[in-house]
């Protein structure tokens, strides 16, 4: 018996929004993400035998993700003409005085690394979720992300406020915790 | 007074805006004097605005139930 089993049957409540947010960092387009997190689930209940157990589920999801990734890069470019390749300093050449000063990335913003960095927040927060008690990452997930009403939430799970809060309590600490570890250092 | 279970609940209400106003000024009395407490809501505050800066997107209940659909699909031989 391996250390780690796979259980496909809990593979899209526990992994889809983590893998989701994986490709949509990567391909910038909703629908193909969505797509590519299909398919990668297809792909790993297909290779479920060849499973060795040496990595967390998780992380062997991640890897099939990143290969379709890739993949899916590389048909895009095939399917690119030779033609349409045009190099040049700028579209706008004529325009521009000082192109040079123009064109350098300016240094002190911070605009785009932002971007990439609060992407790649998202990704610790979804990480530290899927090690989460399903129901607590559920609750925190309705609240948080989904912005849900705590009467609609207690509705849908069939719980009343108070267990509501607790769990919220729990998943919000374990949150803190982990994203000490894998965000702060 | 309230007590500190209380006080983390409140701060938790705080988090999503559910707390009432009664309820904010208990909590905020009740940090006056508990360190404990008021580390413990910084560091929620902090969580809260980490949340809002990451970009957090979701599936929607309906493409996840599709998708369980078609692995269904994909395990049937």
């Amino acid at each position: 018996m391996n250390a780690n089993s796979l259980e496909p049957e809990h593979w899209v409540d526990r992994y889809a929004d983590y893998l989701y947010n994986y490709a949509r960092a990567r391909v910038n387009d909703a629908e193909l993400a969505k797509d590519l997190v299909q398919d990668t689930f297809i792909a790993g209940l297909q290779s479920a035998p060849h499973f060795k157990g040496n990595a967390a589920e998780r992380t062997w999801l991640v890897a099939i993700l990143k290969r379709k990734v890739i993949d899916q890069y590389r048909r895009a470019n095939s399917q690119k003409g030779q033609a349409e390749v045009r190099m040049e300093f700028s579209p706008h050449l004529e325009e521009s005085g000082n192109w040079l000063e123009q064109m350098a990335a300016d240094p002190d913003s911070t605009l785009e690394n932002d971007a990439i960095e609060n992407e790649e927040l998202g990704l610790a927060i979804q990480r530290c979720l899927t090690v989460l008690p399903e129901r607590q990452a559920r609750v925190f997930t309705m609240k948080t992300i989904q912005g849900m009403e705590t009467e609609d939430v207690c509705k849908e799970l069939g719980i009343n406020p108070s267990n509501l809060w607790v769990m919220i309590h729990r998943a919000r600490t374990a949150l803190m915790e982990c994203l000490n570890q894998v965000w702060f250092n | 007074m309230i007590s500190c279970e209380q006080a983390t609940t409140i701060c938790h209400k705080s988090q999503y805006r559910e707390a009432g106003w009664g309820e904010r000024f208990q909590l905020w009395l009740h940090l006056l004097h508990c360190r404990g407490c008021s580390r413990f809501s910084l560091r929620n505050r902090k969580l809260t605005d980490l949340c809002n800066q990451a970009s957090l997107r979701q599936l929607s209940t309906r493409e996840k139930d599709a998708m369980k659909r078609r692995l269904q699909e994909g395990k049937a031989p």
